[in-house]
This record gives C-alpha cells, structure tokens and sequence, in this order.
C-alpha cells in the first residue's frame, strides 16, 4: 500500500475529501517521520502538537463543510517566516531565542486555508548561500545520494524545505528565492519549485536578506501542488508596499496541458561553453518535449546575461548590510557583552553572524560607502536596468523561456566551501530572472550520470504565472520524473 | 579597485562587526577577489541608462496618515536581552 507520506498535495487533499483518511492520520504519519530524520537535519524546530492541533481542526472544518483550500495540509516552513509564539532564527546565531510575536503574511494565509505545521526548516545563514552549509544549526543533508554513496548538498537556501519536502517530512514547503533560493534546491532534490513575480506574495513578517529581491514561493513534489499551494501563499498585502494589488488567478486550472502556438524562447547566451554535456543535453531534450507538444521554438539573446552574477553579488550585499543593520543585540536575540555601547554592538555581530554573512556585510558596506556608491552600487543599479530591458526585448517574441535550472546536479559539502565565487556561480541560471523580477520555476526533468537529480527551469513574463505553470505541467508530465531517493535516513526495514 | 587591511579594518567599524587583526588578512583577499570579479561590470555601457529603482512598474501605495496600530509595548519587549521599566536597556553612552 502507499503510505500517506508519499502522496503529493493533490492526492492528499483528494484523499481528505473521500475520507480515506483523516488530516490527524496524515500529520501523525508525518510527524513520526519528522522525528526520526535527524540525519537530514531539515527541522530546527518541531512543532508535533500544534501539528496534530491544527490537524483535528482541519479535520472538523471538512465534517462542517468549511474546510478551506489546503485544510489538513501538512507543511514544513522555512525558518526565515516569523511565526507568532514559535522560534524563528533564520538559521543565524545572532537570532538565539527570538519567538516573533506575530505571524507572517505568507503564513497566516496558509493557516486560513486550513494547512497544518509541522515545524520550522533549516536554511542557509539569513537566506546567503546555495548548499545550506551555511546554517549554524549544521549542514542540512541531500536525500539523494550518487551511486557512491556519499552525502550531497540540497542545495541553498531553502535547503532545509527541499530536504524535507524529498525526504517525506512534509507534503511541501514554503522557501524564498532571492537569486534562486527555492529553484536550485528544488532542482537539487528533485522537486518542484516556483518564485513568482515580485510583488506577488507579500514579504511581510519574511526576514528581509534583499528587500528588491526577496520572494516567497513553494516548494512541492509536483507542479499542480505548487499552483495549489502558491494560490495561497500569493495575494495583495497593504502591509508590504511593494505587493501587488492584483487578483491572484485560479492557477491550478491554468494547467490545461495545452501549450499549442505558445512561443519558447531560448536564450543563446545560457549556452555556457563550459558546462557540464549532460546538462545541455537534457535542456535540448526539454525543448523537444515542448515542440513535441506544439509549442514554437524561437531563439533570443538576452545578451547582459554574463553580468547578471557580478550585478547580484553588489545589489544583495549592499541590501543585505542595510536590512542586517537591526540585529545589534537590543531589541531581539543574542547580546554579548561589550566594554561600551559600540563595543557591545561589535562583539554581538562578531559572534552572532557567521562567515558569509559576515563576508557580505562588508562588502554591501563598502559599495555604499561614500567615495564608492557611484562606482559601485548605482553602476549595478544601471546594469540591472539593461538586464531587465533585455527580458522585456525577448517577450516580444516569445510567452516562456526555457533555461537549465543549475550548472550542475547536487554537489558534495565542502566543494565549494574554500572559494565563495565558485558557490555563486550556482545561481548563473536562476540570478538573472531574480533581478528582473521575474517569475520563475524549476521542473524535475531527469538524472545526472551520478543518479542525481536535474532541473529545467522556465520563466515567464510579469505576474504571468499561469504560463509558467502551464508549460511546467507539459514538461512535467513528458520528464516523467518518477525516482525517488532510497530512504536511508530512515535505517533498515523502515 | 581593491581594498588594504586598513580600509577593511575601518569598513568592519562602519559595520559594527568586531573583526581580530589576525582575521584581517583573509578577510581582504576574500573582498579583493570578489572585487575584481565585479570589475568586469565596468565594461558595460551605462552612459543613458536609468538606475533600477523598482522591481515591477507600479506606484506606491499610499494610506491615510492615521495611527493603525499600537500599544504593544510587551510584545515589542519581550523577545529583549535586557529591559528596564519598560524600555530597552544598553550599556550606558553618557558619563
């Protein structure tokens, strides 16, 4: 028999509805999952009653027939949404003990919609970083393992909701892409992972990284999941006053399977002369799927793609040192003692944030440091607009572009550890989208050599979700990704 | 452009992140290798281009100029490593 932990949302939900089994049966299954999976380290925090609490509840609003669109869901949460009176920690030191007294946008409308928490998930420190080696609750580990045997990365930064979500310790998971945070891990762990359109769900009660490109999005087992699911995260917050007031679409009934006509473009300058042949190849193999299904195949150039990387790496820092600015160890978290109040604010930042954080603080100080600011930030700023200009270009001939989500498949801790550069590189595909604003999603579209996972990633025009996702669900059902990590987290006979 | 060990020693006081004279030296090759590789920005023609200054064309929303929200003075508190009477409490700045 199927267990319930294996059911992607749709089913689960279609199962809810039939009454094969209750939403307290599903979480329970889960929440044994969940505490017997310290060896992927996805959860920093495990919230089983509250869990079977919101179960029954849910399991009441169906007996009354008010159960909302995800009622008896269970989901992991990325540790970078407040949630009211559970500890949130971004995965960062200097956040030791905070519990927000509020809950996030994003959150509270899964929470009306009837979803269920199972916990809070690891990420990279503060959302900087693509392995989820970053976290200081430890290194989160891959499902998936190469035919060696050894430990992979999930990726970064949902990292932790990637895990969770391959591994069957959620349904899905909320995750936040600021330069492919939720479509590399995605892609990483064989799932499926959509970044809307920013402005598309709200960013409030979401701990900021880069305020202009920060996210929220799902990550799920199937592309209807995440239409299901980003239906509820999405929708117009007066709170963030950079959502958008715009009616969220019916996603899922976008997924008609009928992409006849629409045009695909395919950037020429994503053709990296040095990437890996299987990831090319499988990128080719995505566009005859989609010819197959009659879409048209047309070639662009989005032609300052080779700047998008350097871009990101001057507008995320510079952000990230302005939004890091309030963790000085007065209002929240870890505070340690120092000979004056500048002496205290400098001990606290030292202990509490880790390498990278640290790294990109001082670089988004020094690019705005005045003497620097022109040469720098407002440079980037300038080419950011040139990069966007060039997506607006390519829509003019085409509705999607059709893209490798990552230049490789998962990698193993440490690989790129000793140069950050290297470790930036990872996000070449999903960064220049990110600094346009534009919505994007990784499919599961095949194997590595190794037996590793491997994404194809589209994106669409602004707030155009609904082709995205239709086009994903074409190449979703043609992939046929069917594989699936064996559970050696769980031990023998599990 | 690149940075010395003292120009990073003055960008970590600027950024309140107390950094040991021995952590210096890595610290600036690490900035200088990610500064040279932005370098490669300056290749591109800006000449008559507008800065990005919002991600998606819309206009900012604006409200009432009202109070419409307020008295949560515990809750602001309460996640604090040190109050006093009702107030965040730092190390003493004036002698």
């Amino acid at each position: 028999m199927t267990k319930l932990t294996d059911l992607t949302l749709a089913d689960a939900l279609a199962g809810l509805d039939n009454k094969d089994f209750t939403s307290v049966e599903l979480t329970q299954d889960y929440v044994t999952a969940v505490a017997a999976s310290d060896a992927i380290n996805a959860y920093t925090t495990q919230t089983p009653d509250r869990a079977l609490d919101m179960a029954a509840a849910a399991d009441a609003a169906r007996a009354a027939g008010t159960a909302g669109p995800l009622a008896g869901i269970p989901l992991a949460i990325k540790d970078l949404y407040c949630t009211e009176g559970v500890l949130t920690t971004a995965s960062s030191h200097i956040l030791d003990g905070f519990t927000p007294a509020y809950e996030s946008t994003v959150t509270s409308n899964l929470w009306r919609d009837g979803a269920v928490m199972l916990g809070k998930v690891s990420l990279d420190e503060f959302a900087m970083g693509s392995s989820n080696e970053t976290s200081f609750y430890g290194a989160v580990e891959n499902p998936w393992r190469a035919g060696d045997g050894k430990s992979r990365v999930p990726g970064g930064s949902s990292g932790g909701s990637a895990a969770a979500v391959a591994a069957q310790l959620a349904v899905a998971a909320t995750g936040t892409d600021t330069g492919g945070s939720i479509r590399q891990p995605a892609s990483f762990c064989g799932l499926v992972g959509i970044k809307p359109t920013y402005g598309r769900c709200s960013r409030w009660g979401v701990i900021a990284f880069a305020s202009s490109l920060d996210q929220a999005g799902p990550i799920t087992r199937s592309v209807k999941d995440a239409a299901i699911m980003l239906g509820s995260m999405a929708g117009y917050d007066a709170k963030d006053s950079t959502s958008i007031d715009t009616a969220v679409p019916d996603y899922a009934s976008a997924l008609t399977g009928d992409i006849r006509g629409l045009r695909i473009g395919i950037p020429k300058e994503y053709r990296l002369d040095d990437a890996p042949a299987e990831i090319l190849a499988l990128w080719d193999k995505g566009v005859e799927w989609l010819k197959d299904a009659g879409a048209e195949i047309v070639d662009i150039s989005l032609p300052h793609t080779k700047y998008a990387l350097p871009t990101y790496y001057i507008v995320a820092p510079a952000e990230a040192s302005s939004n890091l600015a309030r963790y000085d160890g007065v209002k929240y978290g870890l505070r340690v003692p120092g000979d004056s109040l500048d002496g205290m604010y400098e001990n606290t930042r030292a202990e509490g944030f880790g390498d990278e954080v640290t790294r990109r603080i001082l670089i988004g100080t020094y690019v705005l440091s005045a003497g620097y600011y022109d040469a720098y930030y407002l440079k980037a700023q300038k080419v950011r607009s040139l990069i966007a200009q060039d997506f607006e270009k390519a829509y003019a001939s085409c509705d999607a572009i059709l893209t490798p989500t990552a230049p490789s498949a998962a990698f193993s801790p440490g690989e790129n550890a000793d140069d950050p550069i290297s470790m930036y590189l990872n996000d070449v595909f999903t960064v220049p989208a990110s600094l346009a604003g534009l919505p994007g999603i990784s499919i599961p579209a095949g194997l590595s050599s190794e037996g590793l996972p491997l994404g194809l990633q589209l994106l669409g025009k602004p707030f155009d979700e609904e082709t995205v996702l239709k086009v994903a669900g074409v190449l979703e059902e043609a992939a046929g990704f069917t594989a699936r990590p064996s559970n050696w987290w769980q031990g023998e006979g599990a | 452009m690149t940075v010395d060990k003292n120009t990073v020693a003055r960008i970590a006081h600027l950024a309140r992140i107390k950094v040991p004279d021995e952590a210096l030296e890595p610290i600036t090759g690490d900035l200088n290798n990610i500064l040279a590789w932005v370098e490669q920005l300056s290749e591109v023609n800006t000449d008559d281009v507008e800065p990005m200054t919002s991600v998606v064309h819309a206009r900012l929303p604006q409200r009432q100029d009202g109070v419409n929200d307020g008295n949560k003075r515990d809750a602001v508190l309460k996640n604090a490593p040190e109050t006093e009477q009702g107030f965040f409490a730092v190390p003493k700045v004036i002698e």
